[in-house]
């Protein structure tokens, strides 16, 4: 046994000789033989990153809408900085002294060992200057990439921006693979395709001695990976009608939204007042963009899917008359006569039926209309009875796109408002209201909120005789061209296609003889059919709306109108709508008594009854 | 005081569950030892997927560092259990755990989808994948020191040799069949724990002379290598006058070791699949294999090598970085200790698995029964023959066979097999005062 318990030697002999024998050869491979520290020298490897391309971003027509321009960013590693001259740095960047000790201490405080931003975007001029002289400044590189730049001056609030990504960005796992230094989609398009936009990087291996002085491309380049250009986009934009829009609403504030009712495509997208984008691309970014944020005019609020608090005024009676014909309250030939006890209305023939009230706006009318379609007789309760024709109402109302978000892609859209018994219940009690309490929302007042997105979608809507596709920026996502998926599908409003011809009749007429005469296209042989709205303001002058399609049969364009303060929907929307119609279908404008009373701003100074 | 404790506790005990936490013989050297080596590793698995250019915090889920720690959480618990469970299942269920994982791992062969070329892993799904090779070496210790608890080895009963090669064999030939040969070699080091317990001598020297053949043959040219060992053997003989009465056995055994040789060759260069000749090549010409497994070997010694007497420091290390060895913090994982600690470091490490190996035999040799002294023994073993190999081969001293450094290297199924072999041993060791008293 105990010759047994010998072996124990033998066996922890065993375990010491091999952790001798690995002791001593790696005495000699690190201590002895140097050849491995002179291998090491030539063979530190560096990857240096390869920027992608961003795609660019065209037009309908293909003009080009987003491209790239180089810019050159002066970068330091402070761990490399040796026998630095900081007044002829100071010379060589042109910036005061102090300037340039913040800077480098600003660097410092970032990372010792990684590189940061010491001067960004040097022009073209400065680089070259710059460039030269920097041999004398290790530490100091130049890093070339591009900024977005734009060939024209619009649609800042569609496209969006990019910018350097933020440090709370890296931190959030969804943004793997982004370092500091990126940028990245801040906002609009840029932000809602940055996946497609972005592309991948590629990286190159080079060696390099321990002074960093490249030795070539690491084994002929095996591992390198080579930069893929993002995916360029093609947006369902018409810049020349875009132009046009924001020259019209140069000045004013409010929205317009144009869309193609056959596809959902967005034609045009005006939120005003609006900024040049190339604003966002320079040296002076934050500065510009710090200014936007906070002017007075809020010309940083994208007006198209955020302005949601305004109710939609008188267009809203082409939803309540839809959804009353929809129900069977009321019949196209139904009259009922204009009794302003009920509600105030202006002068103009009485009683109407049908297309008369839409043509003349009659809001008597559409109380009473509105009241025969919420109050059925489904309960003999007239309070329950109320509740339930709510309910109904607000089902289809919200199949018309109104009260949620419609999907376009442009991030930030916001809901808008449809009254609910929910809300009602809140404000006043259960049971406690009735239909003299939201009779209001019969002529679009009152506890409805809806967008100009919203508003140009309903008359896609009106146009398709039933239903919409959902509006979107991006028609097509690479080289391919193939329109997105996503778009494709059909949304059915919740009223049949037959009881959109009398409406339309009506609304045909608001152009030809009726609230909408500044928008009449007859001269070019252009049925335009639409309706004029007023959004009671409490603030101010009230915001004027228009909402319009065109033409009556195979309809190209539904658009929507909102000047805030406009006042009248038919001095001020009208015109709009109609010019922008007419540039777009005929790519020139003949009414041009309409244009220069759009730029004169007269109808601001109109004085309220 | 503290042996009232040890009173009350083992007599309250007795009657009851045994466990490890209660008990007062705990092996904190071992405990500690352990800690040790695991948080030296996860630093260094860290230091391994650091880039200066793109610092990504230690604790982050995104790089192996993160990950590592959250499996070394999950060894945290497997130790509780592990002490908790009476000490005596482990005897007691021995053939049990054995032909459970026999069974998973022919499952596995048959099911597992193939990863890297090997059919080694299980998917047990919600991204969580398991290596039933890892299990099945505690396993086969368990089973072993069982078998060899009811049988007398010296007795050289033919039968009973024959099952305990079985019981040593059968899972290494499975996982041969998955295509994990590294794992598979780990099945040699059982040898040294029968050695302990009255196997003949001879069949450790014939083994060790084969494996020392073996690798001389790829490292010395043929013909040299039978000169040397004819002139070697001719020596001994005419020196040894013993061994001149046996000349027909020595001519027999010189005859032996030249078909050795000469089968070895063929054995490499026409029975290895290409992909493990690369890996033995490179063991004699790093160029041999430039893209593959020389130029890890290279770059490991390059990497260790500059590292110099003292290192270039934590996290300074230039050579282990951007993954161009792609074990880098899994089998490759010395070389970065090798680059950042220097020698200084790198023989520090290997004096706390030196100690701990030491350790472990003196706890096998206290226990009172064979199956727990053998089951000590095949834990320094397994342990022993995980770094012989892994740090002999990031050296040049050893093929490049894919087996982790134990509690060191990058990956759960690794860590956690040789927490649950580390700690059934600490645990039986921390009851084996009841024993006694039994
Ligand atoms: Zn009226």
């Amino acid at each position: 046994m105990k010759y047994l318990e010998n072996r124990k030697y033998v066996i922890q002999g065993i375990f010491l000789m091999v952790g001798i024998v690995f002791a001593i050869r790696l005495f000699y491979i690190q201590v002895v033989d140097s050849s491995y520290k002179q291998a090491a020298e030539t063979n530190a490897i560096k990857p240096i990153i390869q920027y992608p391309f961003r795609g660019l971003i065209y037009d309908r027509n293909g003009k080009l809408l987003v491209q790239n321009t180089p810019v050159y960013d002066l970068m330091v590693v402070p761990k490399d900085v040796k026998n630095l001259d900081t007044l002829r740095l100071a010379e060589l960047v042109k910036l005061p002294l102090e300037d340039v000790r913040e800077r480098l201490k600003k660097a410092r405080s970032f990372s010792y060992v990684q590189p940061s931003p010491f001067y960004q975007k040097l022009s073209t001029q400065e680089f070259a200057y710059i460039q030269n002289n920097l041999i004398d400044f290790p530490g100091f590189y130049i890093n070339a990439r591009t900024a977005r730049g734009y060939p024209h001056q619009s649609l800042g609030h569609a496209l969006g921006y990019i910018a350097e990504i933020s440090p709370r960005q890296l931190e959030d796992s969804t943004y793997n693979g982004y370092r500091p230094g990126d940028y990245i989609g801040k906002a609009g398009i840029e932000l809602e395709y940055e996946k497609y936009l972005m592309g991948q990087r590629g990286v190159k291996y080079k060696m390099v001695n321990v002074r960093g002085v490249e030795k070539g491309s690491f084994r002929e380049g095996a591992f390198d990976t080579l930069a893929v250009a993002g995916e360029n986009l093609v947006s369902t934009i018409d810049l020349d009608l875009q132009a046009y829009g924001e020259y019209l609403m140069n000045g004013a504030k409010g929205s317009i939204v144009a869309i193609e009712p056959a596809t959902g495509e967005v034609l045009a997208y005006v939120s005003a007042p609006f900024y040049d984008p190339n604003l966002f691309t320079g040296k002076d970014y934050g500065k510009n963009y710090m200014e936007l944020l906070q002017d007075s005019n809020k010309t940083m609020f994208n007006r198209p899917i955020m302005a949601d608090q305004n109710p939609p005024g008188s267009i809203f009676k082409l939803t309540q008359a839809l959804i009353a014909l929809e129900e069977g309250a009321i019949n196209p030939n139904t009259t009922y006569a204009c009794n302003k006890s009920l509600v105030n209305c202006h002068d103009h023939p009485s009683p109407l039926n049908l297309y008369g009230a839409v043509q003349h706006s009659c809001n008597p009318y559409f109380y009473q209309a509105y009241k025969a379609l919420i109050n059925q007789g489904k309960s003999p309760n007239t309070f329950t009875d109320t509740a339930i024709g709510l309910k109904e109402w607000r089902e289809k109302v919200l199949s018309f796109g109104f009260g949620q978000q419609l999907g376009i892609d442009i991030p930030g859209e916001k809901k808008g408002i449809v009254a609910s018994t929910d809300l009602y219940d809140r404000v006043y009690g259960k049971n406690r209201w009735k239909y003299s309490t939201i009779y209001s929302l019969s002529i679009g007042q009152g506890e409805l909120g809806v967008t100009p997105l919203q508003m140009a979608n309903f008359m896609a809507i009106i146009a398709n005789r039933g239903h919409y596709f959902t509006p979107h920026i991006i028609r097509s996502v690479g080289e391919d061209g193939k329109p997105l998926k996503e778009y494709q599908e059909k949304h059915y409003a919740a009223v049949s296609p037959q009881h959109f011809e009398p409406i339309i009749a009506g609304m045909s007429e608001v152009v030809r003889a009726g609230t909408g005469r500044r928008a009449n296209l007859d001269k070019v042989g252009i049925e335009v059919c639409g309706k004029t709205g007023t959004a009671q303001n409490p603030q101010g002058p009230d915001h004027a709306v228009f909402v319009a399609f065109a033409p009556r049969d195979n309809p190209k364009i539904a658009i929507a109108v909102y000047v805030e303060h406009g006042k009248w929907g038919g001095q001020s929307a009208a015109p709009i709508a109609g010019l922008m119609i007419e540039q777009y279908l005929t790519d020139t404008v003949t009414i041009k008594q309409q244009e220069k009373w759009v730029l004169s701003r007269e109808y601001l100074n109109i004085k309220s009854k | 005081m503290e042996k009232v404790l040890g009173q009350t506790l083992s007599s309250t005990t007795r009657s009851r569950r045994s466990s490890g936490f209660l008990a007062p013989h705990l092996d904190w050297v071992t405990v500690l030892l352990y800690f040790l080596l695991v948080a030296l590793g996860w630093m260094n698995i860290y230091a391994a997927v650091y880039s200066p250019d793109n610092v990504i915090n230690i604790f982050s889920m995104d790089i192996n560092s993160g990950k590592q720690l959250a499996w070394i959480g999950a060894s945290l618990l497997l130790i509780i259990v592990l002490m908790v469970v009476d000490y005596k299942v482990y005897e007691h269920l021995a053939y049990p755990i054995y032909g459970f994982i026999i069974l998973l791992l022919l499952v596995t062969l048959v099911v597992a989808k193939p990863i890297a070329g090997s059919r080694s892993w299980l998917d047990l799904g919600g991204g969580i994948r398991l290596q039933p090779a890892e299990l099945a070496k505690f396993a086969t210790a368990l089973a072993a020191s069982k078998f060899l608890g009811s049988i007398n080895l010296r007795q050289q009963n033919f039968k009973d040799q024959m099952i305990l090669a079985a019981i040593t064999f059968v899972p290494p030939v499975i996982i041969i069949l998955q295509n994990e040969t590294g794992s598979a070699l780990v099945f040699a080091a059982f040898i040294l724990a029968y050695f302990r317990e009255g196997m003949s001598p001879l069949i450790l020297i014939i083994g060790g002379s084969a494996a020392a053949i073996f690798i001389l043959t790829l490292l010395v040219p043929k013909l040299y290598l039978i000169a040397g060992i004819t002139i070697l053997m001719a020596l001994a003989t005419w020196m040894d006058y013993r061994l001149l009465r046996r000349f027909k056995v020595m001519i027999a055994l010189w005859g032996v070791v030249v078909a050795m040789i000469f089968s070895v060759d063929f054995f490499v260069n026409d029975v290895l699949q290409p992909h493990q000749q690369n890996r033995i090549k490179a063991l004699i010409n790093p160029e041999a294999d430039p893209l593959g497994y020389g130029w890890n070997v290279t770059q490991s010694k390059i990497a260790i090598g500059s590292g110099g007497f003292w290192g270039k420091g934590f996290l300074e290390g230039t050579q282990t970085k951007f993954d161009f060895v792609p074990e880098q913090s899994t089998d490759f994982i010395f070389c970065t200790i090798g680059e950042e600690h220097g020698w200084i470091g790198s023989t520090v490490l290997i004096a706390l698995f030196m100690v701990l190996l030491v350790r472990i035999v003196s706890i096998a040799e206290r226990q009172k029964s064979v199956f727990a002294r053998t089951y000590g023994y095949c834990v320094a073993s397994i342990i022993f023959f995980h770094f012989l190999v892994n740090v002999g081969m990031t050296i040049g001293l050893a093929p490049v066979v894919g087996i982790p450094l134990p509690f060191f290297s990058y990956g759960g199924s690794s860590l956690w097999s040789f927490t649950i072999l580390l700690f059934i041993l600490l645990a039986i060791d921390a009851n084996r005062a009841k024993d006694l008293a039994r």
